[in-house]
């Protein structure tokens, strides 16, 4: 079964087309790499599949409510982590845990054990009553994606989620995805790290706002006749012609 | 030289492009000069009055008519009985309540004078005095033009002349305040604001590690205000003098030295903000607090600095725009020239040596 | 309920801010004690220049009168009408009286007699009224001879009409009692109007608010979570405007306070819902700070806060009638001085709900989740 599906999805900006013709599926559970050089569409199309952004034509159906005509209900069902960290800095944890979770509907009884559950899973206990401004970068980062996927959603949107942080922490944060996976949540991510990609069940890459190859990362090495999925994305993010910005 | 110019360009394009605030600082002195010249008035006018005729006779209608015919009142209603005052003053319907009591005319042939009560609702008392004073004319009017010549009055005409403003107009005292008030604006909390948002977005720190010494890189900021400020000091001038028909009535340069005294001074103060504030919420809290208010309150833009108590006055001579203004009242309404204003010019060149002194003191601080 | 969660979030932020609690309650403290003593248009201790070129008993018995009045303070007595006009340019007199040769015999020879009275205009009020206030006391003199040299003799034909003032609601011409209540108003304007301006478009800045926008959090939901923290706040600000001008100007409104309140209440929703919308449509709080200090400005100017609105031209009144501040500040008056109660301000409280639905709505409209 499709978690994510569009058809044609575009997004135009005046003269410039940010994201051209977008078709693809994305299946429950499935770890999903949305790749692509800086400026090739990716965010502008993950900002449509999460609702923030409204396409300019071509339908997107997001566990299994057309984001068009049912953008709330989508909503409901969808965790979002944004490139920049935006969770509110002059609150704790908890008290960031507290707030989405009751947006998102989770029974007021039920949001301290979650909370708990969801620091234990970060090791995080010791940080409970902390201001999330005194956190550190790579902290931040998990506390926004246990924060998307506190409600338990169907799919989650991680953008850049890894951006500036450590190798280590990566490897942990990733340790975080596989996990969430394992509890059934379908993952949608965009990255720049090429080794990340490798972790992916699948991975597509965008060039000049159009996805240029879609497959499992064995698959995309084999066809490309490459050693790792750098050297794919490099041999694609050549044909560009749009400047990065 | 060259590498100032082309800071200082870009900070220009910086504010070009942000159109809506653009409009807001050109458009702000325009709007308020011509609500002040043509929305405000302190002139009383057009009072509400309502008229309670117990006497019904010649004499009271003539002076009802004569009230209603005179630019500064209004007949709005007539009352039949006492008890119908109370209510139309408590729903603000009426300003003032005459009242002629029966027998009015008669007591006026027959015992050479007669009463009337006019009931004032003195919530306002600068506007109940003026029109009480004016509906009293109104009566005495009519009480000489039935006086038989016979009976020479003992009179004193005072001959009154309104030095500067003799249609008592709100513009010529209030164009001098938009001055003093905008060049604030535009030079103190725009130049603290963008300075403490380059220093919020990190911008800032990329400027100073360029080759540019600081200050220069600090200068550039200032000088895109700078020329806003020019732009808004002519065009206030141009709408002034054109729109309102307030002219300047003293010498021209006079105004254009103090007004750039002035200018320089906002931004010394702009600069100084920004040393002070950490953050662009910081840095509108304390332009706005601290420097907004007590120049529309204190400096005799909308309030005689006079009428307030000492300790108050006292203050006022701290606030910068109080100068400016007092300066800009004498060359551009009372006509006066250089040496008029010397004074004024020695104050504000003072207090701008001593802000760019502290603000280049706290600047270097900042970056040590 | 989402709203219980949004309302939670928005006062820690606000309670935890270094500035915004003190300035919530050191504010209206320091504008009330000190905004009606400056904001002072009573005119009184005139500075007059006197040019008495007659010097009899007449001129010196006017100026007596003159200086007993009240109103003037004699700053100097000039040789000629140059070195007094000179006075007024330096800006060491207000007014100049000028009294010509042969005034006292004149005025006992042939009853009538001239004095010249020069106001320094520049600011109308004081000019106008100072103006109208030495002519005053200068016809009360003339009444004065007039009695002593012809007794008034009874019945002699139509005469003097004698207009007897009686100053309702504010007897003793306090410019605070008409002050104090408008100001509170304006204090709700200042602290419930940019405070929230300032709010949406700060949330913007930092990001935080993608982050509300991805939930199913309702529009009206999220607004209303960002207008009830202004409206207790504006409730406690007015709450202390209320004591201090019970404690500072003993000033206690003759209407009801729920009256009082209930207005309050009203025009908060309207002035923050405003505030919202303006947040809404700036991209940084600058822009908002701007945007919201220029029609703060003009509504206070428009309102009969300062300048009464009769003595507007009709356009510029007709403008009054979209102004939430106007009715306000007439309600808040009328309750203060005049004992009005809810049933007199019936159609400004009408004015008002219609103020606050219009606002609130163009609030929600203009939030968009998407872009």
């Amino acid at each position: 079964m499709n978690v994510i599906e569009t058809e044609r999805l575009t997004k135009r900006f005046g003269d410039f087309v940010a994201v051209d013709r977008l078709d693809f599926q994305v299946a429950r559970g499935e770890i999903f790499g949305f790749l692509g050089a800086n400026g090739a569409g990716k965010t502008t199309a993950m900002r449509m599949l999460c609702g923030l952004s409204v396409p300019t034509s071509g339908t997107e159906r997001v566990a299994g409510f057309d984001i068009g005509r049912q953008t709330e209900s989508v909503k409901k069902s969808i965790g979002y982590m944004s490139q920049k960290f935006s969770l509110y800095d002059d609150l704790t944890v908890a008290e960031n845990f507290r707030l989405f979770g009751g947006i998102y509907g989770v029974p007021s009884r039920e949001i301290p054990s979650r909370t708990d559950e969801m620091l234990e899973l970060l090791d995080f206990r010791s940080e409970k009553n902390t201001f999330v401004k005194s956190l550190p970068l790579g902290w931040k980062q998990k506390l926004s994606f246990s924060i998307a996927i506190f409600h338990r959603p169907g799919v989650v949107f991680l953008d850049e989620p890894t951006g500036g942080v450590d190798p280590v922490s990566r490897r942990r944060f990733w340790e975080l995805i596989y996990e969430a996976s394992d509890r059934g949540i379908t993952v949608f991510a965009t990255t720049h790290y090429m080794d990340e990609a490798e972790y992916c069940h699948r991975a597509s890459i965008m060039v000049d706002g159009r996805i240029e190859a879609l497959d499992t990362p064995a698959r995309l090495k084999q066809a490309h006749g490459a050693a790792s999925m750098d050297e794919v994305f490099r041999n694609l993010a050549r044909k560009a012609t749009r400047r990065a910005d | 030289m060259e590498r100032f110019l082309s800071f200082a360009k870009k900070e220009l394009l910086h504010i070009l492009r942000d159109k809506r605030t653009m409009l807001l600082l050109l458009g702000m002195p325009i709007a308020q000069i011509v609500l002040f010249g043509f929305a405000i008035s302190t002139e009383v006018g057009n009072t509400k009055v309502a008229i309670l005729d117990l006497a019904r006779d010649e004499a009271s209608r003539r002076i009802e008519r004569d009230l209603d015919a005179s630019r500064y009142f209004e007949v709005v209603a007539h009352l039949e009985d006492a008890a119908e005052v109370e209510p139309l003053f408590r729903r603000g319907k009426a300003s003032l309540v005459v009242v002629f009591q029966d027998g009015f005319r008669e007591s006026l042939l027959r015992d050479g004078s007669a009463e009337i009560q006019l009931i004032a609702d003195a919530t306002d008392p600068n506007t109940a005095t003026v029109f009480l004073q004016y509906a009293t004319s109104v009566a005495t009017a009519y009480a000489r033009e039935n006086q038989p010549p016979a009976a020479a009055p003992v009179g004193i005409v005072p001959q009154v002349r309104l030095l500067y403003n003799p249609q008592l107009k709100g513009a010529y005292n209030f164009v001098p305040g938009v001055l003093g008030m905008m060049m604030l604006l535009v030079c103190a909390m725009m130049t603290s604001i963008s300075i403490v948002r380059e220093r919020e977005t990190g911008t800032m720190e990329v400027l100073l590690v360029s080759p540019v010494r600081p200050i220069f890189v600090i200068l550039a900021k200032m000088a895109p205000y700078f020329l806003l400020s020019c732009v808004n000091l002519a065009t206030v001038l141009l709408v002034s003098v054109f729109v309102l028909d307030v002219p300047v009535a003293g010498s021209l340069p006079a105004l254009v030295l103090v007004s750039f005294v002035y200018i320089l001074l906002a931004l010394a103060l702009g600069l100084l903000i920004s040393t002070i504030a950490a953050t662009q919420v910081a840095a509108m809290l304390v332009s706005g607090m601290a420097f907004m208010l007590p120049v529309i309150l204190l400096s005799g833009m909308m309030f005689p600095v006079e009428s307030m108590p000492a300790a108050l006055q006292w203050i006022s001579n701290a606030i910068p725009a109080r100068w400016y203004i007092a300066a800009v009242k004498d060359v551009m309404i009372k006509g006066l020239g250089f040496q008029s204003v010397a004074k004024e010019l020695a104050i504000l060149s003072g207090m701008t040596v001593f802000f760019v002194a502290v603000a280049l003191k706290n600047f270097k601080t900042r970056l040590e | 309920m989402i709203l219980r969660y949004l309302l939670e979030k928005e006062f820690k932020q606000i309670f935890r801010n270094r500035f915004l609690p003190r300035i919530i309650f050191a504010f209206p403290c320091v504008a009330l004690l000190v905004f009606p003593l400056a904001a002072n248009f009573e005119v009184r201790d005139i500075r007059l220049c006197l040019v008495d070129h007659d010097r009899s008993h007449a001129s010196s018995r006017l100026v007596r009168k003159i200086a007993a009045s009240g109103y003037f303070k004699l700053s100097r007595q000039a040789p000629d009408h140059r070195s007094a006009l000179s006075s007024v340019e330096s800006d060491e007199s207000d007014m100049v009286l000028q009294i010509p040769p042969g005034f006292g015999r004149d005025l006992v020879g042939t009853g009538t007699s001239r004095v010249t009275i020069s106001a320094n205009s520049v600011d109308g009020v004081k000019g106008g009224i100072g103006s109208a206030y030495l002519s005053g006391v200068v016809a009360g003199f003339a009444d004065e001879i007039r009695q002593e040299i012809h007794p008034e003799p009874a019945g002699a034909g139509p005469g003097r009409i004698e207009t007897v003032p009686r100053l309702r609601f504010n007897p003793h011409l306090r410019y605070e009692s008409m002050m104090v209540p408008a100001l509170m108003v304006m204090l709700l304007t200042m602290i419930c109007g940019f405070l929230p301006a300032l709010n949406i478009v700060s949330e913007k800045e930092k990001g935080t608010i993608e982050q509300i926008n991805v939930t199913p959090v309702g529009k009206s939901t999220f607004i209303l979570s960002k207008l009830l923290p202004y409206w207790l706040i504006g409730l406690l600000v007015m709450s202390i405007g209320l004591v201090i001008a019970r404690l500072v100007y003993g000033l206690v409104p003759l209407g009801s306070l729920g009256t009082i309140y209930l207005f309050a209440c009203l025009y908060i929703l309207a002035i923050s819902g405003f505030g919202l919308a303006i947040s809404n449509h700036s991209n940084t709080m600058q822009q908002a700070m701007f945007v919201m200090f220029f029609f703060v400005m003009v509504f206070n100017l428009m309102s009969g806060l300062f300048t009464p609105v009769s003595s507007m031209p009709e356009w510029a009144q007709a403008t009054t009638r979209i102004n939430p501040l106007s009715y306000f500040i007439e309600a808040m008056r009328c309750v203060y001085l005049k004992g009005s109660g809810f049933r007199d301000l019936q159609p400004q409280f009408l004015a008002l709900c219609a103020c606050a639905l219009v606002m609130n709505g163009w609030a929600v409209l203009s939030y968009r989740k998407t872009t």
